[in-house]
């Protein structure tokens, strides 16, 4: 079997400050095979996005954070890499897009510009005019009409739902194996957060992209992942097949947290206990692929 | 039929930019029962928020008539009007001023209506406090020391300070986890029965607003497109963008992704 494209062993994280050290992530572990959509769901404060940006190696260099565990991607172990070679991987072969499209980009410069200096960092010295084609590709491919304008646009021009097709098409210009989509449309209407999930899904999937998807929103999990991880306070509580997780939720917080979504199909409003001792149950793990078949 | 406490009438309001007009909210018409949770939905620039703004007295209305609980509104509303109609933002925090105490906050509400006197304040930011399920020693509390959903118990609070009768809720559990939500959700509906308060719902959040409203108001691009129970606006929408709006909410359950498919096969 090949490596995994991503695999977290027993991640953990604290941070030092004025009154002793704070656990953020207690023994995390996570992976990602090749061409597969895996979803971190949880709620703020629960670590979700502290993982993200330890996978892109951002957390590492802020003053004050522990960072233990093993990180392998791609087979070689990411802690080991030398900085300048960790440093050349993002936005290569590992890239984000944020939760707000509109102030991830740089409103000082034309969308052809920033999309310019995407493609030479995979492809260092690309003239214009092979940027400018390739450019008109990519966003062909998230179906934005006339990319030419799009591209002569500065992003306040740009309605947020393009500027999302924009950074999807920039995440993805220079053909990574991993993409982290942190919280991705949740600063967007619904019917066009549903649009974008649908282009980025198909995207995806043309290209064979893993990706790790960060959400609160269990309906977006739902229609997006393959498998889902629920990570509560630090720790995964539940994984499994996505339409295991939400058939039968085996974990206490999981059944909490989808009692507490409120339905299109009505039924009231229940209450559900912000905290309880039973969140914090051992793992519940359901059976992947070839298992999951023998066992049902 | 009794009067309605609140009534938009053929309310528009219209911007003017660089010469040209923007038409914010269009010949809007709603009567709102004393006693409702009616809900305005729509995406951004839909008009819901400065049809909030119109109804709290922010903006004035380009043309047409609010009337509440008989008698028209004037542009500059009287003290008794502002006591009676109050609003919950969106995100606690930028709404309490993060300098002052929680109960110096709730206080201010009584300084300004001049209700009570200086021991009767204390002892009613106190009561005020334990009506939205918070430990009356909060008050001592600055606003950053609270989670999420405690400081929008005590936005809450604030708004019912001064016996309101009408609350305008603007997204009020958005910027909040869906555990959270649930409970606040919980405290309002517990609130406008025990008080006999009326709300004006205003969100984006169509699975919310089927669980909490009464009626539901639909609104695109300033127009309101679709008004009904909240049951009917459900199970048989009869605009198109109403259907739309439905068959884009992201839902976890079976029954939810076959109404959902209902809907959408219904429109096309």
């Amino acid at each position: 079997m090949t490596d995994p494209v991503l695999a977290l062993h027993d991640l953990r994280l604290a941070f030092k400050g004025f009154t002793g050290t704070t656990e953020v992530l207690h023994g995390l572990s996570l992976s990602i095979d090749r061409g597969e959509r895996v979803a971190l769901v949880g709620e703020s404060g629960s670590g979700k996005s502290v993982t993200a940006r330890i996978v892109l190696g951002l957390i590492q260099e802020m003053r004050g954070a522990k960072v233990s565990g093993r990180l392998r991607f791609q087979g070689q172990d990411l802690d080991r890499l030398p900085k300048r070679a960790r440093h050349g991987l993002r936005g290569t072969a590992m890239s984000m897009i944020f939760q707000d499209p509109t102030s991830s980009l740089n409103p000082a410069y034309r969308i052809g510009t920033q999309f310019r200096e995407v493609l030479a960092r995979g492809t260092p010295g690309i003239t214009a005019e092979a940027a400018t084609a390739r450019a008109t590709a990519l966003l062909d491919e998230v179906a934005i009409p006339q990319p030419d304008r799009v591209l002569a646009a500065y992003p306040f021009q740009l309605s947020g739902g393009m500027n999302q097709r924009v950074m999807i098409a920039m995440a993805l210009a220079n053909e990574p194996a991993l993409l982290i989509a942190d919280e991705p449309g949740t600063a967007l209407d619904v019917t066009v957060q549903a649009q974008t999930l649908r282009l980025m899904r198909r995207v995806v999937e043309q290209h064979g992209t893993a990706v790790l998807f960060i959400s609160h929103n269990l309906g977006v999990v739902r229609e997006f992942a393959d498998r889902t991880y629920v990570i509560y306070r630090g720790r995964i509580v539940e994984h499994g097949p996505t339409e295991a997780v939400f058939h039968t939720p085996g974990h206490p917080y999981t059944r909490a947290l989808m009692a507490a979504q409120p339905r299109i199909t009505g039924g009231g409003v229940p209450e559900i206990a912000e905290r309880d001792a039973q969140y914090g149950d051992p793992m519940v793990v359901h059976p992947t692929g070839a298992a999951a078949g023998a066992g049902a | 039929m009794t009067a309605p406490l609140l009534a938009l009438q053929n309310l528009s309001k219209t911007f003017r930019s660089h010469g040209h007009a923007v038409h914010a909210v269009q010949d809007v018409s709603i009567d709102v029962a004393a006693g409702e949770c009616l809900a305005i939905v729509g995406e951004s620039g839909s008009g819901k928020s400065t049809l909030a703004n119109m109804v709290l007295g922010i903006l004035a209305p380009s043309a047409g008539e609010i009337r509440y609980d008989g008698q028209a509104l004037p542009a500059r509303r009287t003290l008794a009007h502002r006591r009676a109609l109050q609003l919950v933002q969106q995100n606690p925090l930028s709404a309490l001023n993060p300098k002052r105490s929680i109960g110096a906050s709730l206080r201010l509400a009584f300084d300004v209506h001049r209700i009570g006197d200086r021991a009767g304040r204390t002892a009613r930011v106190g009561a005020l406090l334990e009506d939205v399920g918070l430990p009356a020693d909060f008050a001592q509390r600055p606003p950053a020391a609270l989670s999420g959903g405690q400081r929008q118990r005590v936005a809450i609070a604030r708004a019912l300070a001064c016996d309101s009768r009408l609350l305008v809720l603007d997204e009020p559990t958005s910027a909040l986890d869906v555990l959270v939500q649930s409970r606040i959700l919980r405290l309002l509906a517990d609130l406008r029965a025990e008080h006999g308060l009326t709300y004006l719902f205003i969100s984006h959040d169509l699975a919310v607003v089927r669980n909490i409203a009464d009626r539901v108001a639909v609104f695109e691009k300033g127009r309101m497109v679709e008004l009904a129970p909240t049951d009917r606006l459900f199970t048989a929408p009869e605009h198109p963008y109403t259907r739309r709006l439905i068959s884009a909410v992201p839902v976890i359950t079976e029954d939810e992704i076959t109404m959902r498919d209902q809907l959408a096969h219904g429109a096309a």
